[in-house]
């Protein structure tokens, strides 16, 4: 059984072919990434994964199940966490009531027991909140868990965001360009934390990510996209090395 | 300055969270309960018109303060709860089992606006709500059979196994205490999952979706509990003027509902009652400042011109309503002489390339 595959993806918007014949297989507990220049279609390729764009062509497996023709919740449901490039946060909330609207596929309890407020209600947002304080303490949240988020800096958010995907504890976590925005320090700690979810939480972790640095680093195996077609892939350095990379990101020699 | 030390989870999901909630709120409570000691007929009635207008704050609030869908056909589901309310009433229905139908329809025909409004957003799903009210204001003129048309509906005081509520005060109970029973309907569901999906839809909707947030069982479901709690005002609406008739369900009511929201402050329950009560007592202001204008100098259009200035000065000073003005005047007493201009200023939100809007 393979954990997650892709194969045959594509993606068309009109005339323009953004992701084409795009195959690729990502094993458990591994950290797999995607590399290319601007413009790939690597963002392309997380939001063909959590079906916010219907695919052309090719299919999705996570564990054994198709994810075409989902709905972004169910992929969710399924144990699919994202990050996004840009950081979409929910701004007029606090950072806990962020990471606890993380849990909302752990949820339990009916709408009338809501309203109400039994106490079936109370022991499951108890449940959720320790849940949420592992992460807090896991990403060293503390000190901003009860600031609103659109109060907090860049470099912040981004951990918040990383946090949120954390609890809903997913089976395979896609980060799109964790290090963005990041200082060189900030990006220090992220690539700590990549490896502390790899290793300890043993979540299957698939970035973008364009800090070669960071890649190597934290990746098992990358893949390098270019125009929408895949170019090369191995391990960091086998891909770093490989001719049509440089010639993508560098050009031909003349 | 207080400081709330926290030792335990459970603390957070308090009602309550500390002392002083507890001594403003049970005051504000006994002065309820004591109002028909204290105040005037005049001031009951106005008081009747509170609870009604803060019940359908509420669920005003829930969609278009916490949800982020905008309505601007709430009058619809207004004139549903009350026309239920009058017709049910006449066939002899108990008022219990009226009031709650009331709400049920009122929340049919939310999910039945709801469904359309899945695909629509921001200014389009305001026409949309707006081309609903339209409908229903015009059917209930049309279907005259059923309604009356424009003669209207009269109804009778409501009476409780028995119990004629004929009196100011004995009306006065019933409106309060449905306007906290919906009040904590609503404070529960914003401190459960489901407000919190709600609040996730209003800020980003893709990253909902991404969290496992099914968008359009949220939004119908949004729609339905908005159209429930104004349901149940309408009902209460009806029995308060004992007559309705289309003109009380155009337009302008739907717009001074929405009124109601802005002015309290979007996003805040407060701001429902305050937005409420704000625009029962304004046009009493209005005509105590007619008093002292010079004869001739009272335009009968005053009272609109002024709801608008207000409206506009708010929009652009105020954003965060009354509410939000009340918060920056308690935070400058709690830091005095700490306050800074910009506290409550928030940073631009960062570029949102993938809102796919």
């Amino acid at each position: 059984m393979s954990f997650f595959k892709v194969e045959n993806l594509g993606i068309r918007f009109g005339g323009v072919v953004a992701v084409d014949k795009v195959g690729f297989e990502v094993k458990r507990g591994e950290c797999y990434t995607i590399i290319g220049p601007n413009g790939a279609g690597k963002t392309t390729i997380f939001n063909l994964i959590g079906q916010i764009y219907p695919a052309t062509s090719g299919k999705l497996f996570f564990l054994d199940k198709e994810l075409n023709n989902l709905a972004p919740h169910q992929v969710a449901a399924l144990g699919i966490a994202r990050t996004f490039q840009n950081i979409e946060l929910f701004e007029h909330a606090t950072v806990l009531q962020n990471l606890l609207i993380g849990r909302h596929r752990h949820r339990k309890t009916a709408l009338w027991q809501e309203l109400l407020y039994t106490p079936s209600v109370r022991t499951a947002e108890l449940a959720q909140r320790e849940a949420v304080e592992k992460v807090i303490d896991f990403l060293e949240l503390a000190k901003v868990r009860d600031s609103l988020v659109a109060g907090l800096p860049y470099g912040v958010r981004k951990v918040v965001e990383l946090g949120r995907a954390l609890a809903t504890e997913p089976k395979l976590l896609l980060l799109d360009e964790p290090s963005s925005g990041l200082n060189p320090e900030e990006t220090d700690d992220m690539a700590f934390w990549i490896e502390d979810i790899k290793r300890h939480l043993g979540v299957t972790v698939l970035m973008v990510e364009h800090d070669m640095n960071l890649v190597s680093r934290v990746s098992d195996r990358v893949l390098a996209l270019n125009l929408g077609t895949v170019i090369a892939e191995g391990t960091p350095a086998e891909v770093q090395a490989h001719p049509a990379v440089i010639e993508a990101y560098l050009g031909k020699a003349a | 300055m207080r400081f709330i030390f926290k030792t335990d989870y459970a603390q957070d999901l308090r009602l309550a969270k500390h002392g002083g909630h507890l001594f403003w709120y049970g005051l504000l409570g006994l002065l309820l309960l004591a109002a028909p000691w204290w105040s005037s007929e005049y001031v009951m009635s106005q008081l009747h018109f509170i609870c009604i207008y803060s019940i359908v704050g509420f669920g005003l609030m829930i969609l278009t303060g916490f949800t982020g869908q905008v309505s601007l056909g709430h009058a619809a589901f207004l004139a549903v709860g009350a026309y239920t309310e009058a017709l049910m009433q006449a066939a002899g229905v108990p008022f219990a089992i009226s009031i709650s139908c009331a709400a049920i329809f009122s929340a049919i025909a939310g999910i039945v606006i709801g469904l359309p409004a899945l695909r629509l957003k921001g200014i389009y799903l305001a026409i949309a709500t707006l081309a609903f009210g339209v409908v229903v204001e015009e059917i209930i003129t049309r279907w005259t059979k059923l309604t009356g048309g424009n003669e209207g509906k009269h109804l009778k005081p409501v009476e409780i196994l028995g119990w004629k509520l004929e009196s100011d005060a004995e009306f006065y109970y019933l409106c309060l205490a449905l306007t906290v029973l919906c009040c904590l309907a609503c404070i529960n569901l914003l401190r459960s999952p489901t407000g919190r999906a709600f609040v996730a839809i209003r800020d980003s909707e893709i990253s909902a979706s991404c969290m496992g947030v099914n968008l359009a069982k949220y939004k119908t479901m949004a729609f339905a509990i908005s159209a429930a709690l104004t349901g149940v005002g309408g009902a209460l609406y009806a029995h308060k003027l004992a007559f309705i008739s289309p003109e009380q369900f155009t337009l302008f009511q739907s717009i001074e509902l929405l009124t109601i929201v802005i002015l309290g402050g979007i996003g805040f329950l407060h701001g429902a009652v305050l937005g409420a009560a704000f625009i029962i007592v304004l046009p009493q202001l209005i005509s105590i400042g007619k008093g002292w204008l010079p004869e001739g100098m009272a335009p009968s259009g005053l009272q609109a011109v002024v709801f608008g200035l207000i409206l506009i000065l708010f929009i652009i000073f105020e954003p965060l309503g009354l509410y939000g003005r009340w918060l920056k005047v308690r935070t400058y007493f709690e830091l005095f002489p700490f306050y800074r201009k910009g506290m409550f200023r928030r940073q631009k939100s960062y570029m949102k390339s993938e809102r796919l809007r």
